[in-house]
């Protein structure tokens, strides 16, 4: 069920998601499935040869965790926009915690819709990515 | 320096199939255990017509057309040194397993930061469906590491 808009505050923070540590397999899968087979996250032998210490996360992979810890919070079907900035490289055996903000509360479109402001971090508090989502809700 | 002749290259329509397997690795891959997103009949019962794509797949559906790779060759970026910057989704209408989405893309700004040390390729993307209706608009940013 989606929150109602009017239970909604700004301040609220209704979102927050923890994975588990990203390894080798996780990479490995998420390349397969995602068809981004960008060698950098899956061949250390190509990642060290690109100057990496190893492989590292897909960007996206990071933004599909937000978009869980959105569509875990409201359904997608209410989601009208997603953007996330990526701030820094996810490591393997890191953890990423999302959260999430409400910044705005309006009327657009003749639609009552609630922005979040969303943080992707690892378990230390450091920043992989930064974002926005803008719902609609009755 | 990437030649800012790049600016409007634009990839030819390229049509892609959602596949439900597809999704349903997709989901296993991101972690995702919201049922709708893997068995259609939760899917179902949750008012949905079939298997929904998750929000960042239209990324995923969009590499199938392989322009992120043609435009930086074409621009002479080798792959090991491009980052991932930033990504936008605009939101119109569901996409759905079975659906066919067919994408173009555009190099719509070459730019660069730090003297020339970062450069980014901003590619703007349209996805339609089988229908004739527009369901994302999606930006990629890519950044450069020279």
């Amino acid at each position: 069920m989606a929150p109602s808009y009017a239970d909604i505050n700004v301040g609220d923070e209704p979102i927050r998601l923890e994975t588990d540590p990203i390894s080798r397999t996780t990479l490995a899968l998420y390349c397969g499935a995602s068809g981004d087979h960008n060698p950098m996250h899956i061949d250390i032998d190509y990642a060290k040869a690109a100057g990496e210490k190893d492989v590292f996360a897909h960007g996206m992979l990071v933004m599909a965790y937000l978009g869980r810890s959105v569509t875990s919070w409201v359904p997608q079907t209410a989601l009208r926009s997603f953007n996330t900035r990526f701030t820094a490289i996810t490591r393997i055996g890191e953890k990423i915690i999302c959260t999430g903000k409400v910044v705005e509360k309006k009327e657009v479109d003749g639609e009552k819709r609630v922005k979040v402001e969303l943080l992707a971090t690892n378990e230390k508090g450091e920043s992989k990515a930064a974002g926005e989502a803008v719902v609609a809700l009755s | 320096m990437i030649d800012p002749k790049h600016i409007g290259r634009t990839t030819p329509p390229q049509t892609i199939d959602v596949e439900k397997g597809r999704l349903k690795f997709f989901a296993k891959a991101i972690g995702e255990t919201d049922p709708i997103y893997s068995d259609e009949a939760a899917a179902k019962a949750a008012g949905h017509k079939t298997i929904p794509a998750p929000p960042t797949i239209g990324f995923c559906l969009e590499m199938e057309t392989n322009s992120l790779w043609d435009n930086i060759a074409a621009m002479g970026v080798p792959v090991g040194k491009i980052l991932h910057g930033s990504q936008t989704f605009t939101y119109h209408a569901p996409i759905y397993a079975g659906d066919q989405i067919t994408f173009v893309t555009k190099v719509s700004d070459i730019y660069a930061k730090k003297g020339g040390a970062l450069e980014f390729i901003v590619e703007d993307s349209t996805a339609t469906n089988q229908d004739g209706v527009l369901v994302v608009e999606i930006q990629r940013v890519i950044v450069v590491r020279n």
